[in-house]
């Protein structure tokens, strides 16, 4: 078998007293497109820094292509990484920036130039080499820092949340070109951000971090569809979460006791009757309607708000908890104030773990604002 | 907008008069008085001439003029050795101890320049600190008569001035953004070559800086020279300085400090053709 291209074994790093990776374990192929997926703070930046040696792990090795690295200095490891404010040199123009790497390797100047010309000519900058980082536009300094990392070849390209300076527009165009850019070279590439969307879009896997240690790791499908835990969940699929206790297993199909109601889920989970158990439900997925059922639960509308095309409603159940439902559209049953019935399809709800920051506070369909403020 | 302007054009009226007043007014006086001759006993006449001027082509003060240059030449080497690796280091100091250092730093220039340098008599005479400490070793045997030496004149030099080029040096590396040196070890940069194709080129400025702050007055500080070298050194400094209150020769004084002010110009103006920097640091 392949060697794997990167093994990250037992990381554990404290700054002062606060401990921010405990005991990461990662392995990665090559080829891969990993996202590490969290919000601010989640230590993303740490494990990068510490693949890339700028860090150094307390405990814990790092294996770069089978080989422990983890004593080696940044410079003799072949990762290169694309910076979150992109670090141009600002004493030297495009072409040096670019060609410092193969410099510093003493590399033929013919070759050198080449190799500048071609991977200028990939980020769609071919002409700019004589302009100074100053002279360019926030895209173009993107550019040309990943430039200045791809072109060295290295084993790993590490980008530590690359187009968050940028514009959306310019982020969905820039999405697309890495994608095309990372399959087209064939470097694995360790990549951070936290947009979930983004993290979606790009991976072929996803890490979703939190508070130093690994929540889930998969597929953006798997991640999306099956969140291990509650904070997946919420984090990923903006779901909601309500527990409550297993009363009836048929098969895959769970009935779950929440008060004096009941709901149904698909899951091929082991749980056992009796149990308590918490439940992701996505807010698009939640259906609202004026009649009651047996199955579902009643609440009143707290509010209604319309943004970006859909129509979000918090809803507040008997228990005070509450769920966001959203849909497409500006119609929907249901006023302020008014007492309606949600419910939803039993497959379209998953059994997850319940995180010990979600237990803290259960404040039920909390949209995620963490998770778009700039990262640390 | 406009208003703004216009009320900080009126609180800088303070400024302008002030500049009028204290250099703008003696600088002119200055060079009226470098074209005007020497009266018999006291003051001037008003007859203009141009003696002054052709007298500092005389070789002895040639002479003066390319001692001063070399001196300040020496010092810069030595002041550069000393500030640029101190700034630098100071500046990747934690922040408590930033403030501290730099404190250490201050608290000497709260006390006369003069009576510092008569402290490095204390050290430097025969017998002194300096002699008794290598002799307590046993390292020297004899003391080394280092007072009234070229040596002791330059550090004295340094001592007096090196703290401007910790300061030019500290602010410019203080500034720079770390995380240049690290992109530059992520492409494959030893630390040392790092600091070479990086560090010391984002710091030129302050060190720039630190060589216009410190070259000036090196080449004017008469006193230094007046009490740790004796008679033997002589610098324009001291040149104007006995020339105005021994001599009495105010004209001459004039003339010679004219030149060294147009002889500084030059520096500074070669300095920005070099460095190619429309601002020094410290200067806006």
């Amino acid at each position: 078998m392949e060697q794997s291209i990167l093994k990250l074994q037992g990381i554990e790093k404290k700054f002062g007293d606060t401990k921010v990776l405990k005991g990461i374990d990662l392995t990665v192929e090559q080829g891969e497109f990993i996202t590490l997926l969290g919000p601010s703070g989640c230590g993303k930046t740490t494990t990068l820094r510490i693949i890339s040696g700028l860090e150094q792990p307390d405990i814990g090795n790092v294996l770069l292509a089978g080989e422990d690295v983890t004593e080696y200095a940044p410079e003799k490891r072949d990762v290169n990484t694309v910076f979150q404010n992109y670090a141009l040199f600002p004493h030297m123009n495009v072409y040096d920036n670019i060609a410092y790497g193969m410099k510093i390797k003493k590399m033929a100047k013919a070759e050198i130039q080449e190799r500048v010309v071609e991977v200028l000519s990939m980020v769609q900058l071919s002409g700019y080499e004589k302009r100074m980082p100053s002279q360019l536009s926030g895209g173009q300094k993107q550019r040309v820092a990943i430039a200045r990392a791809i072109v060295n070849k290295p084993k790993l390209l590490l980008l530590d949340e690359p187009l968050g300076a940028l514009d959306l527009q310019l982020r969905r165009q820039m999405q697309v070109e890495l994608k095309r850019l990372q399959k087209r070279l064939g470097i694995t590439f360790i990549y951070i951000t936290h947009d979930q969307e983004e993290a979606i879009n790009m991976s072929s896997r996803i890490v979703v971090m939190r508070d130093g240690i690994l929540e889930q790791v998969g597929t953006p499908d798997e991640i999306y569809h099956h969140p291990r835990t509650s904070y997946v969940a919420q984090f990923v699929g903006n779901s909601n979460i309500v527990t409550g206790e297993i009363i009836k297993k048929e098969g895959n199909l769970f009935t779950v006791q929440i008060g004096k109601e009941q709901v149904q889920l698909m899951d091929n989970s082991k749980k056992e009757l009796g149990e308590q158990v918490a439940i992701a439900i996505r807010s698009e997925n939640i259906q609202i309607g004026r009649q009651y059922k047996n199955i579902g639960l009643s609440a009143i509308v707290k509010e209604k708000n319309f943004a970006g095309g859909m129509l979000r409603m918090t809803l507040t159940l008997k228990n005070g908890k509450e769920l966001v439902a959203s849909r497409h559209g500006i119609d929907a049953d249901g006023e302020e104030g008014e007492e309606i019935f949600c419910f939803w399809e039993p497959e379209q709800a998953v059994l997850v773990e319940l995180s010990k920051q979600t237990a803290d506070s259960l404040r039920l369909g909390k949209d995620w604002e963490g998770k778009n403020e700039k990262a640390e | 907008m406009k208003r703004q302007n216009r009320y900080g054009l009126f609180m800088s009226i303070p400024m302008y008069i002030f500049t009028l007043v204290f250099v703008l007014a003696p600088l002119c006086y200055m060079v009226l008085l470098s074209f005007l001759t020497r009266a018999e006993v006291w003051g001037v006449v008003n007859e203009i001439t141009l003696e002054n001027y052709q007298n500092i082509f005389t070789p002895v003060y040639i002479k003066t003029f390319y001692e001063s240059l070399k001196l300040a030449c020496i010092c810069m080497v030595f002041i550069i050795l000393v500030g640029y690796p101190f700034g630098y280091f100071m500046a990747r100091l934690s922040a408590p101890w930033k403030k501290r250092v730099s404190m250490l730093l201050m608290i000497p220039f709260w006390t006369s320049a003069l009576i510092r340098m008569y402290g490095w008599i204390i050290i430097f005479r025969s017998n002194g600190i300096l002699d008794k400490f290598l002799m307590g070793l046993g390292i020297t045997k004899q003391p080394l008569k280092l007072l009234y030496t070229y040596p002791a004149v330059v550090v004295g030099m340094v001592y007096a001035l090196v703290p401007f080029m910790i300061f030019s040096v500290y602010s410019s590396a203080e500034k720079m953004d770390w995380s240049y040196v690290e992109a530059a070890r992520d492409l494959g940069a030893s630390p040392i070559k790092a600091f070479f194709t990086v560090t010391f080129p984002l710091t030129i400025p302050g060190l720039m800086s630190g060589i216009v702050l410190t070259f000036v007055p090196s080449m004017g500080l008469f006193f230094i020279a007046d009490i740790l070298g004796g008679n033997k050194v002589v610098l324009v400094g001291n040149l104007i300085q006995e020339q105005l209150m021994k001599a009495r020769n105010w004209p001459f004084a004039a003339a010679l400090s004219v030149t060294l002010m147009l002889l500084t110009s030059v520096i500074i103006w070669i300095y920005r053709k070099v460095a190619k920097v429309k601002d020094l640091e410290g200067f806006y």
